[in-house]
């Protein structure tokens, strides 16, 4: 019951927050509730035991991702931007597209509910139950033991991407 | 439904009155806090600091707080109302948080959560949106260069400290407060001993963090008149001011939790230093003797009144701690004296914040980031490293503790040894080019 | 901070700006601005490209007002300009109006005089030390000079009886005798004061931050400072040795002995070494002069209204700031005909350009708290 609570709460805020983040005309309010948005599922993950998400979650997007988001906002003459036509005539594309991804979701909703939950692709998630090793020492397990090659290649694929951005942001180093 | 609502209330009761409780003493300990810094501020600076409001102004902050709170409430026409209003509430409400992850005692912990660390370390990074929308919504360039400054500034020294609390987890093995503290009663050693360097990187790091001097460049007032703070006034203000101070305790908490033994007594695991345990009752004893030995010096019988009552708490806080000594109280005494000795030594931490900002003259913007960027984060970096390195030496390879800390120390002093000679002689590269 | 609209007030070299520069005022109401200088800087980023010094908002027509008072009735108004440093105002006035007038002080009031200004140097560099380190944010050394300056002004009080606006001297010697004690509450003060220089010294001298915010900051050569006609502490940290009081000795200089410091890089880490520098030499100036106070007159036979001869006179004289001189015309009436002033912050604030370009906007209140100006002399 609390955690039906929790999730429709922490749901409704996420997908309300991300409704707003589009529609609002001034950019640091898309932020604040995209900071709404990040936060909510942060709660979401809470609520699946997932404190370490949680907090990572938190550390890095809404400490870290989105401080710098700001930044970069208020650096932009936001004047300029306010005035500007936000919307394009590309909404019927918009639409459909939005359309066709509604029908094929509660297409997935409806066969999950035929099929029962055996199926193996709407089956829900393995859940580990909650044991006496936390989550933090789990994720490092699979990241750096398990998936240490992917992990690693991401990384790396991220520093160059970092690398790149500077060469290409500084006229001269 | 209601059976439900009941259930969760009787389940939750506590945690609720908890909460309630940091809200109700939060303000009053930021409070006594800015009173702390202005005494040791005056002391330092050849005066007295306040003496009007109560006997040596002990009851200033109460006035502060009063003549804030009647203050006209002023937003600029130009702000942006909703964000204006929102961010003194988002940086409070980040200070006010991580108190629920700090064990100040054994008793006094609120959520013993296995991720405690990491939530004080997430919540107070989203104490940086206080700032930097208030400076964005306050539509002043001051406001808005703080603003950038403090996000700049933040977001580099976070890499600093996070390092730095790693430094102290590899040791610990944990991110619950309580375990850290429990790590360091079982093994003996408060982890500063161990990674000292982890330390100094906290310590420089969360002067930063907490925008103090010599790292203040967010509100320089010499530059930037206030800073983020510029167009903010009466309570608004005030709920920035409880933020920067809550602040200061919650980074002064978080580095004695993890590098400063908690609520552990110096020289816990030592019966030799019991004596120690006579401390705290002795020290409320002292304090309650020169509240009453002032008590006469007073002019005016409310200022002897209030003097009075003042000893009359010290007094009252006396007595458990002298209680809990009486043999079969052991269980108490954990607590009872945690509490003081927790207390104390955030105090102590607070204490070198204050010193530190009344001595040092303040850094330019890039040199602070240079600071950041250039040492502490290498040197970070290259301590996490070293303490790795000793552990495995130590649990897999089975090197005696103190050898394996050693040297992987020494290397790390070396490291930044060399980055600081390399410092110097980009300064004098920098200085001849400029000359 | 306002982003100007008004670009056309900018001058000549200061095209309007592009997208990367911005025109950023600073005061007249800013904290570090020493009173109300306002100064348009032209920014790329942080970085100063080019800037301009509002003056004037402290304009009071001095030099316009000498022209209706006698020149007795003038003396006071002095004070006004340089109101930290009142005494050597009034130094250089009475001396000029003396010169003028072909008479001399008395060699006790000479002597009073130079121990009265040396304290007022004191004083002044004190003043500038606490709110320089203040702009740079050490908070506590102002603390520390306000508290040996407060000795400072008790013995001007219990001379003349005021603390700031002293108008201690008169056209022809002395406004009052000393009072008794003059010469113990003077040692006293100088005995202790090497101490409190050092205390000063310990606090900011070596400290890294301190170095590293002064070191390489604003800085002028001794050519540039010397076209652009800077005086007093700026000119000698570029490495010129030029001080009036032994180049053009006034009052008992000539008896005294003492140093005059330079430095050599002309940053602001230098013009702070040499004010440090000069305050002990002050003291060292004031210890010889109390040693040995001729007895005798205070004042010269001058005669109750003053009536120059007709002709004019500049005498300049070493205050705290620098050269501060008095240009003095007479019609031969009790009225002055012209007082100029040759104020050594207006002068020396014309450097603030040069030593600014190329440095960042923090460096702005460095560079002005090391020029040491004080706006009631630039604007007069």
């Amino acid at each position: 019951m609390t955690n039906e609570i929790l999730f429709y709460f922490f749901a409704g805020l996420a997908v309300l927050g991300g409704v707003l983040v589009v529609t609002m005309r001034n950019a640091v309010h898309s932020a604040v509730f995209l900071i709404t948005t990040l936060l909510a599922t942060a709660g979401l993950y809470l609520t699946l035991n997932a404190e370490f998400l949680f907090v990572v979650q938190i550390i890095l997007y809404v400490g870290g991702i989105m401080v710098l988001f700001v930044f970069v906002i208020m650096l932009v003459n936001l004047d300029v931007a306010l005035h500007q036509v936000q919307f394009n005539r590309q909404t019927w594309v918009a639409g459909l597209l939005s359309f066709a991804l509604l029908a094929e979701l509660l297409a997935a909703v409806a066969l999950a509910r035929s099929y029962g939950e055996e199926n193996w692709l709407f089956a829900a998630p393995h859940v580990p139950t909650v044991t006496a090793e936390g989550n933090t020492e789990q994720i490092g397990r699979l990241l750096f033991q398990n998936y240490v090659i992917p992990f690693e290649i991401a990384s790396i694929l991220l520093l160059v991407a970092l690398v790149g951005a500077v060469v290409m942001g500084k006229k001269r180093i | 439904m209601i059976q439900e609502a009941y259930f969760l209330l009787s389940k939750y009761i506590w945690q609720i009155v908890d909460g309630l409780v940091i809200v109700a003493i939060f303000p009053l300990l930021a409070g006594y806090v800015v009173l702390l810094e202005r005494k040791v501020m005056a002391d330092m600076q050849a005066r007295l600091g306040p003496m009007r409001v109560g006997p040596h102004g002990l009851l200033q902050p109460l006035a502060d707080a009063v003549k804030l709170m009647i203050k006209e409430d002023i937003i600029p026409e130009s702000a942006d109302r909703a964000i204006f209003w929102l961010a003194p509430v988002l940086s409070v409400f980040a200070g006010m948080l991580s108190f629920a992850a700090i064990p100040v005692g054994p008793g006094f912990l609120i959520a013993d959560m296995n991720i405690g660390l990491l939530f004080i370390f997430a919540v107070s990074s989203m104490g940086i949106f206080g700032i930097v929308l208030g400076g964005w919504a306050s539509n002043s360039h001051y406001s808005l260069m703080g603003a950038l400054r403090s996000s700049a500034q933040l977001v580099s020294y976070e890499v600093a400290v996070g390092m730095a609390m790693v430094s102290g987890l590899l040791l610990a093995g944990t991110l619950s407060m309580k375990d850290i503290v429990e790590y360091q009663a079982h093994s003996g050693f408060w982890l500063v001993f161990v990674a000292p360097v982890g330390f100094v990187i906290y310590l420089i790091g969360s002067v930063a963090e907490t925008n103090r001097a010599p790292f203040d460049l967010p509100e320089a007032e010499s530059e930037l008149v206030a800073g983020y703070m510029t167009e903010y006034s009466g309570f608004r203000w005030a709920l920035y001011f409880l933020a920067e101070y809550s602040n200061m305790v919650v980074v002064g908490s978080v580095a004695t939790t993890l590098f400063l033994g908690g609520w552990l007594r110096p020289f816990a695991g030592t019966h030799a230093m019991d004596f120690l345990d006579f401390a705290p009752p002795l020290v409320m004893l002292g304090v309650t003797g020169y509240c009453v030995y002032r008590i006469p010096k007073q002019t005016g019988w409310d200022q002897k009144f209030i003097m009075a009552i003042f000893a009359g708490i010290c007094f009252v806080v006396t007595v458990p701690l002298a209680v809990v000594l009486a043999p079969g109280l052991a269980a108490w005494k954990a607590g009872v004296h945690g509490a003081f000795w927790f207390i104390a030594k955030v105090m102590g931490y607070v204490y070198v914040f204050l010193w530190a900002r009344f001595t040092f003259p303040r850094y330019r913007f890039d040199q602070l980031m240079q600071v950041g960027w250039h040492y502490l984060i290498p040197l970070s970096i290259v301590n996490v490293m070293g303490v790795a390195t000793a552990v495995v030496l130590h649990r897999e390879a089975g090197w005696n503790p103190v050898v394996s800390i050693g040297v992987t120390l020494v290397v790390t002093m070396l490291a930044a040894l060399w980055l600081v000679r390399a410092g110097e002689r980009r300064e004098q590269t920098a200085l001849k080019s400029a000359a | 901070m306002d982003e100007t609209e008004n670009t056309a007030a900018l001058p000549v070299e200061m095209p309007i700006p592009g997208a990367d520069e911005i025109v950023l005022n600073m005061g007249p109401q800013h904290p570090s601005t020493h009173g109300v200088l306002r100064v348009k800087l032209k920014l790329d980023g942080e970085r100063i490209e080019g800037s301009e010094c509002i003056i004037g908002y402290l304009h009071r027509g001095v030099e316009k007002i000498a022209e209706h008072r006698s020149y007795q009735q003038f003396a006071p108004y002095v004070d006004r300009m340089d109101y930290v440093a009142a005494v050597s105002n009034g130094l250089g006035y009475c001396e000029a109006v003396e010169k003028l007038l072909g008479a001399e002080a008395p060699p006790r009031a000479k002597v009073v005089r130079t121990i009265l200004t040396e304290l007022q140097r004191i004083a002044s560099h004190l003043l500038w030390l606490g709110t320089h380190a203040l702009d740079i944010g050490a908070l506590t050394p102002v603390f520390y000079c306000l508290r040996e300056r407060e000795e400072v002004l008790k013995i001007f009080e219990k001379y003349c009886g005021a603390r700031l606006t002293t108008n201690a001297f008169r056209i022809g010697g002395l406004q009052y005798e000393t009072y008794d004690g003059f010469e113990h509450d003077v040692k006293r003060f100088c005995d202790d004061f090497e101490k409190k220089v050092e205390e000063y010294e310990q606090l900011l001298t070596g400290n890294r931050i301190w170095v590293g915010r002064t070191k390489g900051i604003g800085i002028l050569t001794g050519e540039q400072a010397i076209a652009l006609g800077v005086t007093g502490p700026p000119l000698r940290a570029s490495g010129v040795k030029w001080d009036i009081r032994k180049a053009m000795p006034y009052a008992a200089y000539e008896q005294y002995q003492f140093e005059i410091p330079t430095g050599q890089n002309g940053d602001t880490y230098d013009r702070y070494l040499v004010r440090m520098e000069e305050m002990r030499q002050s003291r060292r100036i004031c210890l010889q002069a109390i040693e040995n106070i001729p007895t005798g007159p205070i004042m010269a036979k001058v005669g109750k209204v003053l009536k120059p001869p007709p002709g004019e006179v500049y005498h300049s004289i070493e205050a705290p700031k620098g050269e501060i001189g008095y240009y003095v015309v007479s019609d031969g009436t009790v009225q002055p005909y012209r007082v100029r002033v040759r104020p050594p912050s207006f002068i020396n604030l014309q450097a603030f350009d040069t030593m600014a370009r190329g440095h960042l906007v923090a460096d702005v209140v460095a560079i002005i708290g090391t020029l040491d100006i004080v706006l009631g002399e630039v604007d007069r």
